[in-house]
């Protein structure tokens, strides 16, 4: 039995990093799409100026004179050793620019998550407690709006009505760390990670509310009750604790979206994160940047997947006996 | 759809029928048909100004009589292109949510019915597709394709084609092995015909729900990626760039972000609405959020 668990792990271990290896050939690939050649592309309408020979010592420096194949390999070689590339307009290496852009995404992430989860399970509970009654009408609506309102939207409604009314605008200033100056940070996270906390409570409010719903039709329930475990106990030891299986796999499943969502709302908020890096490399055609940042950012994504998917094989048996 | 086979799904007819007797199905439907019928109507020049007209003399009037929503900072009518907005961001989603609809309905169908080679390959791609945040593949695919709404479609289309690749592959798996698909078989029948004849039909509301709840999410994409400045080129009016223009106009003219920003939410909140409608009629089983 337990070679078979750890062979399960295996499996999926090894077809995530075979996915990844997918992932960055369509990475590759995609941004080869590009019309015309990105010496044109990165260089505009300077492209014009240059001479044969600087034309080609560019191609050359680039790698762009080898076969794709070859350009492939040389990327993926490099990965390996840590080098992404260089951003020309920044005059720094990609990696670097990654590391220090990484974990801003990642504490609006996080803190997305916490908002989210702190609102959604409760409304969720609630909205389960009697089907079709006011605080479920209430809940299914706060998640029917969750998932209609578009993030720039909401970003930009709050951001405008707060500054203008209250003069609120922390964003306005540089951005702090949160070793640097934590509440500046803290003030400067507040508005991002509601708006996206708001985007991803709908699908925990509804999956928490169907989830509990499931649950409360199971037998143990009924055991339960019929001993005289108390109401409160019963929610919280019984229903919630057996419904919290869907629920962090619909977590890990909105990382995807927090991620894709980040873009938007770190450019609203000048949040210096690895959204804005991807855009800003689209909008300065540094192709280098897109392609090593969009692998960077699929990788976390596929990581946090397998993570989540090996937690709750580790939090619930059952999981692991199929 | 055809009558020989035995499906399990309730007839079109009926569904439409029960679909406008519920409260949120009515509405949506109603909501939507009347968002469509405004779109086409500016278009076509019969109510509202042409969308990309400019009056420098109109510039940024409060909503009135002539113009229903105001005027933006070109003197543009807002209503007119808030209309038009909704027109392209419809045409758009349509088409992506088609590539999206038959691409990943036939991989998820040959994938899951031939077994083998085809589907391992199939879940390989769905797989790489799917490690990528919606947004950021959307977004990096109309960065290095030509900028038109056609293209801005396929790049929303091919990423929702492994959604439903992934949602037809199960229940194809379970259907092949299926008293009435054996039976098939057995009578001589070409595999092609059987997975056209006799599986596609059993699947199709899976796939109908799919569409209603990918329509909601494809016309967030594209307001997102005209938001990004990715989207249609200007002139054409969009949603989301309407709302991007009007983040800084929105002190001196706050309808500049409302109008836009209401009437979004609307055919979003529609098009869920119609999508939840629809799995409840069509899926009674399913209570699961996506």
């Amino acid at each position: 039995m337990r070679r078979l668990i750890h062979s399960a792990a295996l499996r999926k271990t090894a077809g995530a990093f075979a996915t990844l290896g997918g992932v960055a050939v369509f990475v590759f690939f995609m941004l080869r799409a590009i019309p015309g050649d990105q010496i044109s592309a990165s260089l505009g309408t300077e492209a014009a100026g240059l001479t044969e020979i600087q034309r080609t010592s560019l191609e050359e420096y680039y790698g762009l004179d080898q076969s794709l194949p070859t350009q492939f390999f040389s990327w993926v070689a490099n990965l390996f050793q840590g080098n992404l590339g260089f951003s020309i307009r920044a005059q720094q290496p990609v990696l670097d620019l990654t590391l220090a852009a990484l974990p801003v995404t990642f504490q609006l992430a996080v803190f997305a998550i916490i908002l989210a989860l702190g609102v959604g399970v409760p409304i969720g509970m609630l909205s389960a407690s009697r089907v079709g009654g006011a605080r479920d009408i209430f809940g299914q609506s706060l998640s029917l709006l969750g998932l209609s309102v578009p993030a720039f939207l909401l970003a930009t409604t709050l951001l405008t009505f707060l500054a203008v009314n209250f003069g609120f605008n922390p964003n306005g200033l540089g951005y702090k760390t949160l070793f640097e100056d934590p509440s500046v940070n803290l003030q400067q996270m507040l508005l991002p990670s509601i708006v996206l906390g708001f985007a991803i409570s709908a699908p925990i409010i509804r999956t928490t509310r169907a989830a509990v719903l499931e649950v409360r039709e199971q037998d143990f329930i009924r055991t339960a009750r019929a001993k005289g475990v108390s109401s409160r106990s019963l929610q919280f030891r019984h229903i919630l604790r057996n419904a919290l299986i869907p629920i962090v796999t619909m977590t890990g499943l909105q990382f995807g979206y927090l991620l894709g969502g980040a873009v938007v709302v770190e450019q609203i908020f000048s949040l210096p994160g690895v959204g804005r890096q991807v855009l800003m490399g689209i909008q300065q055609k540094e192709y280098a940047l897109v392609q090593s940042t969009v692998l960077v950012i699929a990788a976390s994504f596929v990581i946090i997947n397998l993570l989540t998917d090996l937690l709750y094989r580790a939090i619930d048996p059952r999981v692991r006996a199929e | 759809m055809t009558m020989s086979t035995p499906s399990t799904s309730p007839k079109q007819s009926s569904v439409f029928r029960r679909l406008i007797r519920t409260w949120s199905g009515g509405l949506s439907l109603f909501v939507l048909l009347l968002l469509i019928l405004l779109a086409v109507l500016v278009n076509l020049g019969a109510i509202g100004f042409d969308p990309t007209a400019q009056t420098p003399d109109d510039r940024l009037l409060a909503p009135n009589g002539t113009y229903l929503m105001g005027t933006d900072q070109f003197g543009r009518d807002i209503f007119s292109r808030v209309m038009s907005g909704v027109g392209s961001s419809a045409l758009i989603s349509v088409v992506a949510v088609t590539i999206a609809g038959v691409m990943g309905t036939l991989l998820g169908l040959v994938g899951g019915f031939f077994r083998g080679v085809v589907d391992v390959v199939g879940t390989g791609v769905t797989n790489i597709l799917f490690a990528f945040p919606p947004l950021l593949l959307a977004l990096t695919l109309a960065s290095v394709l030509d900028r038109n709404w056609f293209t801005v479609a396929v790049a929303i289309g091919i990423v929702y084609i492994p959604i439903f690749a992934r949602v037809t592959r199960g229940p194809v798996l379970s259907l092949r092995e299926i008293e009435f698909v054996r039976a098939a078989r057995s009578t001589g029948m070409s595999s092609v015909g059987i997975m056209f004849k006799h599986v596609l039909p059993n699947i199709y509301s899976i796939v109908i729900i799919q569409i209603a709840l990918s329509l909601s999410w494809a016309v967030l994409t594209e307001a997102a990626l005209s938001f990004l400045g990715l989207g249609s080129p200007p002139p054409a009016p969009s949603l989301g760039s309407m709302i991007y223009e009007a983040r800084t106009l929105v002190l001196i003219a706050p309808w500049t972000l409302y109008a836009p920003g209401a009437i979004i939410v609307t055919f979003v909140v529609a098009l869920n609405l119609l999508g939840d409608s629809l799995r409840d009629i069509l899926d009674p089983r399913s209570k699961e959020a996506h």
